[in-house]
């Protein structure tokens, strides 16, 4: 299986969890991971956080905020952000919008989760962290009915466990792990991203 | 959500055209399916291809649907350092000139507008400067021209009055009552609200400034080339745009006729060798 981005979706404590998650990404030996890393991680409104700053520290990988149009590279990791949803086009592109919110949440998971399903099919691999919210759960499914593979966290490890219980009870994901098992699935399915 | 056929949108968007002479066919697909889901579901499911049946002879459902495609999201001094820089930066370029006009394209409900008349007002160039203000949408434009507002939105009108550099009292330029607030009418005394669809329309204006913040991302790469290269031509000699800031021309075409100024914020000014045909 290979896949052409990995999409990731987290509210309430996911800046450490996703923080832990790509340290145990960039700290497995041999060839890091390429695949694209896009994620939604929720915040307020008015936040003035530069996610792209605060996770720039991760090796082997470059950080970005999404900005509109933006292609996809490999061993590049995107973040929403604050107040845009983030989508990705059947090009492989990203794309923003300020539609309302959804789920009261904006960026939403769900939107560039369904966005993924639409655009990428079965090349899309998305995965649910920690949060207080079901956002993310309706899009995960749409990617599991488009062919993708869906992973959600183990609720017990999770810092809130709503968001990935949500998901568990609506989807069946294909993996639920740690993040350090996550992290070990995602090499298992790594292909070379043109 | 409810997965879009391709042809049917396809068939949907020719039929509006034709009929209405609205051009969406190249919106950016990913978020425009999400709005055309959300339309379906509101029709209790129905297929675009029924939608477009029920449109064709029916204007005032046509209104309502486009709002639905559109979307108007905007609010008063929306990133305020944007504004900042538009002060510190840019005005006072624009203050050497006697008669200065503005286009602010896809102004939505008139935040924006209201935003940058406040701004002119209090460097003293309000009363020398023409507004442009324009909109797809008869139905925004309608509450730009009105400037009422649900009282809902001072307190961020306060805040952001502050961060972005103006120096007044907010109070002074609108009264409250029953819950709306109302906006001074001088304000818009020299706003000209118009229709202009970015992706039908040609150059109206030969503008100082165009404002065009969060529209280009609603547009694929072929439409924002055709945007960008009208605002090129819209503009005066070294003339100025400021687009949102997440948006970028750096992707599209066009972007080369323009040079990104050193205030950053998104602003640039349009590349003279360009203007000159160098």
């Amino acid at each position: 299986m290979k896949f052409d981005a990995i999409f990731i979706g987290t509210s309430a404590g996911g800046v450490s969890a996703i923080l832990s998650l790509l340290k145990a990404i960039s700290a497995k030996p041999g060839t890091p991971l390429q695949t694209p890393i896009i994620v939604v991680q929720h915040l307020p409104a008015t936040a003035e956080i530069d996610l792209a700053l605060v996770f720039s520290g991760i090796t082997g990988y470059k950080v970005l905020e999404a900005t509109d149009k933006l292609p996809l590279l490999a061993r590049h990791i995107y973040f929403a952000p604050p107040n845009y949803h983030l989508l990705i086009e059947r090009d492989r592109t990203l794309a923003l919008s300020q539609d309302e919110p959804v789920s009261f949440s904006r960026p939403s998971i769900d939107v560039l989760f369904e966005s993924a399903a639409v655009g990428l099919g079965s090349k899309a691999c998305g995965v649910i962290l920690t949060g207080a919210n079901s956002d993310g759960s309706l899009g995960l499914k749409a990617i599991k009915e488009a062919g993708g593979y869906t992973i959600v966290q183990d609720p017990n490890e999770a810092e809130v466990s709503m968001m990935p219980s949500s998901a568990i009870n609506l989807v069946s994901p294909d993996f639920i792990g740690t993040r350090e098992a996550i992290a070990g699935k995602l090499f298992e399915f790594e292909g070379v991203y043109g | 959500m409810t997965r879009i056929d391709p042809v049917e949108r396809h068939l949907f968007f020719e039929g509006i055209l034709l009929r209405y002479g609205y051009d969406f066919r190249q919106y950016a697909e990913a978020s425009l399916d999400r709005r055309l889901a959300a339309l379906m579901s509101r029709s209790g499911g129905a297929s675009l291809l029924d939608l477009l049946k029920s449109l064709l002879g029916d204007p005032e459902k046509f209104r309502s649907v486009l709002g639905a495609l559109t979307i108007n999201t905007t609010e008063f001094f929306r990133d305020p350092s944007f504004f900042r820089a538009l002060r510190e930066s840019i005005f006072p370029i624009l203050k050497t000139y006697p008669k200065i006009t503005l286009w602010s394209a896809g102004c939505s409900t008139g935040e924006e507008v209201l935003s940058l008349a406040i701004a002119l007002e209090e460097e003293g160039l309000l009363r020398r400067t023409t507004i442009h203000a324009t909109d797809i949408s008869p139905t925004v434009l309608r509450a730009a021209k009105d400037g009422i507002y649900d009282s809902s939105c001072i307190s961020l009108f306060n805040k952001s009055y502050s961060a972005a550099g103006c120096t007044g009292i907010p109070s002074n330029y609108y009264t409250a009552e029953y819950g709306l607030v109302r906006f001074k009418p001088d304000l818009l005394q020299n706003v000209v609200f118009s229709e202009h669809n970015l992706a039908t329309d040609s150059v109206f204006v030969e503008a100082h400034l165009i404002l065009c913040r969060n529209v280009l991302i609603y547009f694929s790469r072929d439409l924002q080339n055709r945007a960008i290269d009208l605002f090129s031509r819209s503009l005066i000699y070294k003339g100025f745009l400021g687009i949102g800031p997440k948006e970028s021309l750096r992707f599209s075409t066009s972007g080369a006729k323009f040079v990104p100024l050193e205030t950053g914020q998104n602003l640039y000014t349009v590349n003279p060798h360009v203007q000159l045909n160098l």
